[in-house]
């Protein structure tokens, strides 16, 4: 680690910090109020989708009808997307011919079950990729397919999100706002408008947009390169911005035409965070309360900090096996390389992609600007864990507050009775049916993660079969040993955590892997999706009970420190034996000189 | 329960001793019984402990018949024990709380025998039958000895009643027919004149049956928050199952991986199951809640449910009535005040003469203070005279005495006497009056037929002592406390500040108290309540924790969650604490619990895959690096991990029954204290606790040492 390292990240999290409360502040005006200074603008756009979609906007929803919407247009758009994956060949705006007799010999086929998954994918805000993008996917197929859910899957978990909040901050009702109100103001006042700056900003930090075929050149050695092109800042901003994460090109933010300096790397951590951040300020405005919402914030300032420290920590002091070949470890002549370089880029540096690793698995994004596979393995522990927490630490837009907001009421609920009253999370009561959601949304978790990850360790399937061309499913692994077992258990957390990024060395386009993943994604959505907005319905049907000297106080230090507490115990304990099986053994025997 | 029976008196309630030898040795015989699977399904917590037991078992029986001996049979013969243990200990503690309320119902229902009662069947024709045939809306007649069979009202009658068998104050009550002391109760006793009593409920529905079922804990049910509580235990425990579950799995790829070792074994898998789920609280839990009914109890409060015992930690309201809870329910008389030109010891002098028959406490008290004053107390019969006794036409008292008039009496009519004796009244002593009345006493005026007014006798309300301390602990609980009182406002306001209340109503009617409570109830306030008479009940009803007192009337006792047998209605202070009190026990236990696992991953982990990944040189794998409490083997730290997650269960009974400490204060400074006792405890008490148990099973030679 290095002093300049360290600057860089304090530097991020106080650009984080500066931007909390205007943002915040932008998405009550836009969501709760309708306001926003693009309404001249925007305003017509917005009243002409809900009579695209035939709705009242102005009728609120009990949480069931909000479920319901919620779920019918995830479905209809998934199927959407699967349709338009398979027909890409078809279609226009394929200028490699993607998906038909004419492709190039390196391009992927859009099989069933790939477009499945990938439809699972970008409907759940994943974006988990089991095909590299420039080598499978038409332009068209990138644009509408799938941009398309970058900004909707967002917006739909921004909407959900919101319902929770307004289950605390409403009272004695039973509506918990209108869906489509909430995905098309999200859209139209938030996203957009945002995307569109940024995407400019990024274009002259030189990020690439066009249509143009793929270059061929002839390098200097005179071996024959393919350079992809395409609209890819346009899709850069709201990869970042809705916390999606799936990349134009395989190689993610690690691609030079995807972030080519440091000051797009800045702007794309800055993108990734800002949304969930704010929430917690908006949280805090709506409950009329705002020390509630910088609590929340100062629990995932903690764990998120952790996470970078131990990341960053063991990045830099590299892989001792090395070191003994003689490579001198502790020169730090160019700021901080020397430590464990490998899958990283030059341009970014230890400390950028260490804090990258952490940033885009706290919350649900999944992009990488280096390859967690090739992390140590302590290192790579903390991607791994951030999102078996339950993508919470920020998370996604809207899905990282309300698993926040989970665990608050299940803290709450814990510890809160040592005040000697019945628990209250902001003048909430705490009861049964509170306590129920909860902890089916905890468990939801746990089980698609587990689960998934058991069987693709011991389920054995012939060499050729068709489920799983490969063979036995632990042979996808591209690392034998405890590593190998990591790229499983990492590709069903990512998968169920909504998060996308991998522990690449895993094979994962075969039917077996995208329909379980394709499960995982749907399971980590919406089976932990529904429970929040049934905890939001039961809640915002409550009185509001004034707080008092007797009152378990929720903004304080001591309830942060217990919320990141029942995190670690309760989220991360669960993992606790599966990753000793995986990282931690690993990073026992990497001291004793064995790598895999 | 015979049915031919009714109730005598017992004598006064002993405290029970928290380990009494033949409640433990029930209670070990019931730690059997209850391991009844039907019985254990209610604690889904302890029923997987039970399952995992019986799993364990048959694969110890089986492993023993293929004829395994050796170190590893001693290991799975020992786990499967302590399983057992765990849960024996799990329904020990659920009936050493049970114990109690059972040798307390059995004390009542010992002292049962057959009562005779004198049923009215026609005018003036009587017909003895046994209690039981009683029905409600008979009319029964109990003469002095008598034993009075059932609960009724009193129809006619006064007569004196030994109550000790409900309440366990010998001290006798008197019992009237009218009015708010009507209520008479089966199995208490006429001391003396007779009553006519018409029976107000049903057999088996009595007072005494009631009571029976409640100590007993026949009809004890799940409170919300032991519900919701129950809720959070399962959910963990399905989550820990799946971590458990798929560490089988995860071991097969990680044996395959490795090239070594053996896939985990399902003794330590279970064993590490049993070691995280909350085994800690979902063994304690139903103990907890049955040791804070039995807490009211001992204060001899009568809850009708636990709900309302975890409803008063709640409360946010209180109110309490004036006369009785805030002040000693009567004036006195706390300073005299002359008149210009008058002497304070003829004032005395002429107050304590006026006041010498006067046998209310206001009277009394006067005469008291005179005498403290220097004056001598005087006989009633040593001088000639007429005494004049209060009357509702005069609103005057006073004596005739060798032609000395002395009068006193409200404000009003002295001053309208002394005016009729065509004397003036001094404007001091009208301020005087108004000064009184605003401080919130009630000025008495005493006057003579010959100086006209001699002064004011100042009479206050005197609130008890270290009211206004425990006022300040509940301010710091977060309680309002709001005073009731019939006062005008401007008393009731002195008064309310003297006492330390943090508002008041004044003018108190039954619509006004409801009003009230509807008021705090829509603002999401829980509300407590005293009462005792009949005006009371719809309030009482109506507020989330409903004392009512047991000399109040029946209608009062079953509007109310709780009746206090004392009739002290300062207890509902008493009340609140007990229902905070059984939360923070629950809450600390939950932590507690929950705390421990961290320490039990360090114990087991490294026991179950320390083998595997290890270089052929080394006796130990790479992950026995994790064991930091340095244990000897694989055996002894799984052994060591289960039979403290056993003990504990033992060791925390005295807590779970005693209910943790509490002292009044902010939530604030409570989880602060709590927190580090029970959070930071749990965390690291299990380490040494461990290590230890480790210690002996490796000198015992239970385990081997490496």
């Amino acid at each position: 680690m290095t002093s300049a390292g360290w600057v860089q990240i304090i530097i991020y999290s106080v650009c984080l910090l500066i931007l909390v409360k205007p943002v915040g502040l932008i998405i009550i005006q836009a969501l709760e109020r309708g306001k926003s200074l693009l309404l001249p603008v925007l305003g017509p756009v917005e009243r002409a989708c809900y009579r695209l979609i035939g709705v009242d906007s102005e009728r609120e929803m009990v949480w069931t009808e909000y479920a319901c919407a919620l779920l019918a247009f995830s479905l209809v758009s998934m199927v959407f997307t699967y349709a338009l994956l398979r027909l890409q060949g078809v279609l226009p705006l394929n200028p490699m011919g993607f998906s038909t007799s004419t492709a190039p010999a390196y391009a992927t086929a859009m099989t069933p079950d790939l477009a499945f998954n990938t439809a699972a994918s970008f409907t759940t805000n994943t974006n988990w990729q089991s095909y590299s993008g420039e080598s499978t996917m038409s332009y068209l197929s990138q644009m509408l397919a799938l941009a398309f859910h970058n900004w909707v899957s967002a917006a739909v978990g921004m909407a959900a999100g919101l319902t929770l909040v307004r289950g605390f901050a409403r009272r004695s009702i039973r509506s918990i706002g209108n869906f489509w109100r909430d995905i098309v103001r999200t859209t139209l006042y938030i996203l957009l408008p945002i995307s569109f700056v940024c995407a400019l900003f990024l274009v002259w930090q030189g990020v690439i947009q066009n249509f143009s075929p793929y270059t061929v050149v002839n390098t200097v050695e005179g071996a024959k390169q393919i350079i992809p092109q395409g609209p890819v800042a346009s899709q850069e901003v709201i990869k970042m911005l809705g916390i999606n994460g799936g990349g134009f090109f395989n190689a993610n933010s690690a691609h030079p035409f995807e972030n080519p300096t440091p000051l797009s790397n800045l702007l794309q951590l800055l993108l990734i965070f800002v949304l969930p951040a704010a929430l917690t300020y908006t949280f805090g405005r709506m409950v009329k309360d705002t020390r509630q919402g910088w609590a929340i914030l100062a629990a995932m300032f903690i764990l998120f900090l952790s996470g970078v420290a131990v990341c960053y920590y063991f990045e830099g002091r590299g892989n001792p096996a090395i070191a003994r070949q003689g490579v001198e470890m502790s020169v730090k002549s160019l700021g901080d390389s020397g430590g464990n370089m490998e899958g990283k880029e030059v341009r970014f540096g230890i400390a950028q992609s260490a804090l990258f690793a952490t940033v885009t698995t706290d919350a649900s994004c999944g992009a990488v600007n280096s390859m967690h596979d090739s992390f140590t393995p302590l290192g790579g522990l903390v991607p791994l864990l951030n999102i078996e927490l339950g993508e919470l630490v920020f998370g996604g837009v809207g899905s990282g507050l309300y698993g926040m907001l989970v665990f608050a009421v299940l803290t709450v609920f814990i510890a809160g009775l040592m005040v000697g009253r019945t628990p209250e999370y902001v003048g909430k009561k705490i009861e049964k049916t509170d306590v129920k959601m909860a902890m089916l949304f905890v468990l939801a978790g746990s089980f698609s993660i587990l689960i998934f990850a058991a069987l693709a360790s011991v389920v054995s399937l012939p060499l050729g079969c068709a489920a799983n061309p490969p063979g036995a499913v632990f042979n996808n692994v591209g690392n034998a040993g405890p590593h190998g077992f990591s790229e499983i258990l990492y590709a069903f957390s990512s998968a169920t955590g909504n998060n996308g990024s991998a522990f690449a060395g895993i094979a994962a386009n075969t039917p077996y892997y995208n329909v379980t993943l394709g499960l995982a994604m749907l399971f980590g959505r919406f089976v932990m999706m529904i429970p929040v907005l049934a905890l939001a319905g039961v809640l915002v049907q409550k009185k509001l009970v004034p707080p008092t000297s007797g009152t378990f106080p929720t903004h304080g230090w001591v309830f942060v420190v217990l919320l990141v507490c029942v995190i670690l115990i309760v989220g991360a304990l669960t993992f606790f034996p599966a990753l000793t099986l995986g990282p931690v053994v690993e990073h026992f025997l990497m001291q004793g000189g064995r790598l895999f | 329960m015979a049915d031919d029976l009714s109730l005598v008196p017992v004598p006064q309630r002993k405290k029970i001793p928290l380990f009494q030898r033949s409640i433990v040795k029930r209670a070990l015989v019931d730690s059997f019984v209850k391991l009844n699977p039907v019985v254990m399904a209610g604690n889904p917590v302890m029923m997987v402990v039970e399952i995992g037991s019986a799993v364990t078992t048959v694969l110890f029986i089986a492993h023993l018949l293929a004829g395994n001996t050796g170190k590893v049979l001693l290991f799975e013969g020992q786990i499967t024990l302590w399983l057992w243990f765990t849960v024996l200990f799990a329904n020990f503690a659920e009936s050493i709380a049970e114990g109690r309320g059972k040798a307390q119902a059995d004390t009542l229902r010992r002292s049962r025998k057959a009562t005779m009662a004198c049923l009215e069947v026609g005018k003036d024709r009587f017909e003895t039958v046994p209690a039981t045939v009683l029905k409600k809306g008979d009319i029964v007649r109990v003469a002095a000895g008598e034993v009075i069979p059932s609960d009724g009202d009193v129809v006619e009658g006064v007569a004196t009643v030994d109550e000790s068998a409900i309440t366990g104050e010998s001290a006798p009550v008197i019992r009237e027919s009218g009015g708010d002391r009507s209520a008479v109760t089966g199995g208490t006793t006429v001391l003396s004149d007779w009553l006519r009593i018409e029976i107000s409920v049903q057999q088996g529905e009595t007072f005494m049956d009631r009571m029976i079922a409640l100590v007993e804990g026949a009809t004890r049910q799940k409170t919300p928050n032991e519900i919701a509580l129950n809720i959070l235990l399962a959910g963990l425990t399905v989550i820990f199952l799946l971590a458990v579950a798929t560490l089988l799995p995860f071991s097969i790829y990680a044996v395959r991986a490795s090239g070594q070792g053996q896939p985990t074994d399902m003794f330590s898998l279970i064993s590490l199951l049993v070691c995280l789920i909350p085994t800690t609280i979902g063994a304690l839990l139903s103990a907890i809640g049955i040791a804070g009914m039995d807490r009211v109890l001992q204060h001899n409060i009568l809850a009708m449910s636990g709900k309302a015992i975890e409803a008063a930690g709640d409360v946010d309201t209180l109110l309490l009535d004036k006369t009785g809870t805030i002040t000693l329910g009567n004036r006195q008389a706390v300073e005299f005040i002359p008149a210009p030109g008058v002497s304070a010891k003829e004032l005395a002098d002429a107050a304590q003469l006026s006041s010498l028959a006067d046998e209310t406490p206001e009277g009394r008290s006067i005469v008291t203070l005179a005498k403290q004053q220097g004056l001598r107390e005087r006989q009633l019969g040593s001088f000639d005279a007429e005494f004049i006794s209060f009357s509702a036409l005069t609103r005057m008292s006073g004596v005739n005495l060798n032609g000395q008039v002395i009068r006193k009496g409200a404000s009003d009519v002295i001053f309208q006497f002394v005016r009729n004796l065509g004397m003036p009244v001094a404007p001091e002593t009208e301020k005087e009056v108004i000064r009184i009345a605003q401080k919130g006493g009630t000025p008495l005026v005493v006057a003579d037929n010959k100086r006209g007014t001699l002064g004011v006798v100042y009479l206050k309300d005197v609130v008890k002592g270290g009211m206004r301390e425990r006022f300040e602990q509940l301010r710091a609980m977060g309680i309002r406390t709001v005073m009731i009182t019939g006062d005008n406002p401007l008393t009731a306001a002195a008064i309310a500040s003297e006492a330390g209340v943090d508002d008041f109503l004044s003018e108190a009617t039954p619509e006004t108290k409801m009003q009230l409570i509807r008021k705090e109830q829509t603002g999401g306030r829980l509300v407590a309540m005293t009462g005792d008479g009949t005006n009371d009940a719809p309030a009482l009803a109506a507020a989330d924790v409903g004392l009512a007192m047991n000399t109040g009337t029946q209608a009062a006792k079953e509007a109310g969650n709780m009746i206090d047998l004392d009739s002290n209605p300062t207890k509902l202070i008493e009340v609140v604490q007990i229902g905070k009190q059984l939360l923070m026990t629950r809450g600390a236990l939950t932590t507690f619990s929950i705390a421990n696992d961290v320490a039990k991953y360090f114990a087991i982990l490294p026991a179950m895959f320390g083998a595997l990944y290890a270089m052929p040189a080394s006796q130990h794998g790479p992950l026995w690096a994790l064991n930091i409490m340095r244990l000897h083997s694989a055996h002894s730290a799984i052994l060591a991990a289960v039979i403290f997650n056993a003990v504990i269960i033992v060791a925390l009974i005295p807590l779970a029954l005693r209910g943790v400490s509490y002292r009044p204060m902010s939530a604030e400074a409570l989880l602060k204290r709590n927190l580090i006792f029970y959070g930071l405890g749990g965390l690291f008490i299990p380490f040494p606790g461990i290590w230890l148990i480790d210690q002996i099973i490796v000198v015992l030679g239970l385990a081997p040492v490496c």
